[in-house]
């Protein structure tokens, strides 16, 4: 679903990423792991378009990302669900109104989603927050609210950098299981975390590839686990 | 043809529909108020200019039919003198060609004509008031100097008025305050696109992450532009609407002076001309509309 080759990434200054290689194909679960600042958000915004690469050819649903407009764009964010690091939200608009934003944007009928965002809220704790302003909510809530927004439109690809970060281990292993029994239904995921245990715990429940980022580049991790 | 279709087209694209796609952009901050502000300011002072504008061009014409193919001949004489001469020199018009008729003006029209500038009360009888002719022209009108010299010969108190001398200027006084209408409605156009396309471009700074966002959750360029594009022309038409209808009602209620002052016409509308600023507030949507779409695409297109 998402192909990278020799794929490169410099900010401008010295490069980031060399030579990665990677293939996530359909209902793979993989791990991105490495130490903070190896480049693992830089990765995942590469694959969902946010950067696009310096060097070799990454390549999402079939079709190169150098040759997409605006507007492919968009519509491949409609199926890959992202949850972001820094997990942002329109702070006008409650947390229901923000889950049910990309249902909105895609001219999807609010109506055939409405269940579908009260599901989600229910499976990430967030139900008495339904109503409140995205400030209003703690990192960890604001984690698992980005969680529900990338899964509304059901996507078929997932791609969560850092989705326990904020939130205590007992919420995590939760946010885990709601992504490896997604992955059971089909979806691709990609989980970046430098967060060993959660990898640890996933192992058995998954077949999930762990890969390390090392020197700029992509090294199997599985070996050390 | 097909090009207006489909602007029309666009343009009911872009104002209709989802209600709920401009609640993406955060309600207000000050570029919205400065919007409808702008609108509101331009669209009364477009109203002043439109007015200044219809009414110099009613005078400029006016003026020059009336006064074309009229002229007078003024008599000042001592008493006993005046009717004599005023014969000769009605004696002298009916002989010179380039003239319709020549008319002696009552006293009663006289003290008509002076009331705008002395009042009604007017002693004419007290005052030494010259005797005035009407000379109606005929085709090009009569040889201006020839006459001057007949009339200084045969009645020396007579003097030819053949109004081009005042009426030129005015005329032209007139058109050029016209010129100036037009300009302050182009100059008043000028300045709102210019201030709504900072105005938008602003908020779309302002609203960076709101975009971005939207963007990262797989809303198009024109759904952006949309939502800021609504929101720039309703305020834009609502703040013009007000504005024009402010100064609609401030020059309905202008002091007539039509009627006294002869030659004030008064500034403002006649009849139909009163629809015209009524289209003032959807020219200064549809700026807004252009503006802000203008503005939206090119920082849509520039920013990834
Ligand atoms: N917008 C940016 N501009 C310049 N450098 C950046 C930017 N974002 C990240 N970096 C740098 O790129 C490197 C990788 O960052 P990042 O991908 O966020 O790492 P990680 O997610 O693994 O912690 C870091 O050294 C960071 O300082
Ligand atoms: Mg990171």
């Amino acid at each position: 679903m998402i192909e990278l080759k020799r794929a490169g990434f410099s900010y401008g200054g010295g490069a980031i990423l060399a030579d990665v290689d990677l293939h996530l194909t359909k209902g793979s679960f993989h791990f991105l792991t490495g130490p903070s600042g190896s480049g693992k958000s830089t990765l995942m915004k590469l694959c969902y378009q946010a950067l696009f690469p310096s060097a070799g050819t990454i390549k999402v649903f079939g079709k190169d990302v150098r040759a997409m407009t605006h507007d492919d764009i968009a519509i491949i964010r409609r199926r890959i669900g992202v949850v972001h690091q820094d997990c942002q939200f329109l702070d006008h608009l409650s947390l229901a109104e923000n889950v049910l934003m990309p249902s909105q944007v895609s001219g999807r009928d609010l109506n055939d989603d409405l269940q579908n965002m009260n599901q989600l809220l229910n499976w990430v704790g967030l139900t008495k927050q339904i109503n409140a302003l995205p400030p209003q909510l703690s990192g960890g809530e604001r984690q698992r609210a980005a969680l529900a927004r990338a899964l509304i439109l059901s996507p078929d690809v997932i791609l969560a950098d850092e989705p326990t970060g904020n939130v205590d281990w007992e919420m995590g292993q939760k946010l885990l299981s709601l992504l490896i029994e997604l992955n059971k239904m089909g979806k691709t995921i990609l989980i970046a975390t430098h967060d060993m245990n959660l990898i640890r715990v996933a192992k058995p429940q998954v077949a999930a590839r762990v890969l390390r980022i090392q020197d700029k580049r992509i090294v199997s991790g599985g070996a050390d686990l | 043809m097909n090009k207006i279709l489909r602007y029309w087209q666009l343009a009911q694209d872009m104002l209709s529909g989802d209600q709920n796609a401009d609640r993406v952009v955060p309600p207000s901050g000050y570029t919205a108020s400065l919007t409808t502000f702008v609108s509101f300011a331009m669209a009364f002072l477009t109203v002043f200019a439109l007015a200044l504008f219809l009414a110099t061009g009613r005078l400029a014409d006016r003026w020059s039919t009336e006064l074309a193919g009229t002229s007078t001949v003024r008599i000042s004489a001592p008493d006993g003198q005046m009717d004599a001469q005023a014969k000769t020199v009605l004696g002298i018009l009916e002989t010179t060609p380039g003239i319709a008729s020549a008319r002696l003006m009552s006293e009663d029209e006289q003290r008509r004509l002076l009331t705008p500038w002395f009042g009604v009360d007017l002693p004419m009888d007290n005052l030494p008031i010259p005797s005035l002719i009407e000379i109606t022209e005929e085709g090009v009108g009569p040889d201006v100097n020839g006459l001057r010299l007949r009339l200084q010969a045969e009645a020396p108190g007579a003097i030819l008025d053949d109004h081009t001398r005042w009426r030129r200027p005015m005329v032209k006084a007139a058109q050029r305050l016209r010129l100036l209408g037009a300009l302050s409605i182009g100059l008043i156009v000028g300045s709102t696109i210019a201030m709504i396309t900072l105005a938008a471009q602003a908020a779309l700074s302002a609203n960076g992450q709101v975009i971005s966002v939207l963007r990262l959750i797989g809303a198009r360029d024109n759904y952006i532009a949309k939502a800021f594009v609504r929101r720039f022309t309703i305020r834009a038409f609502l703040g013009g609407l007000i504005g024009s209808l402010l100064a609609m009602l401030f020059i309905y209620f202008l002091p007539a002076v039509a009627e006294e002052g002869a030659f004030l016409t008064g500034l403002g509308f006649q009849g139909v001309q009163w629809l015209l600023p009524l289209f003032i507030p959807l020219v200064a949507a549809t700026i807004a509309f252009v503006s802000t779409r203008f503005a939206a695409n090119s920082k849509l297109q520039r920013t990834a």
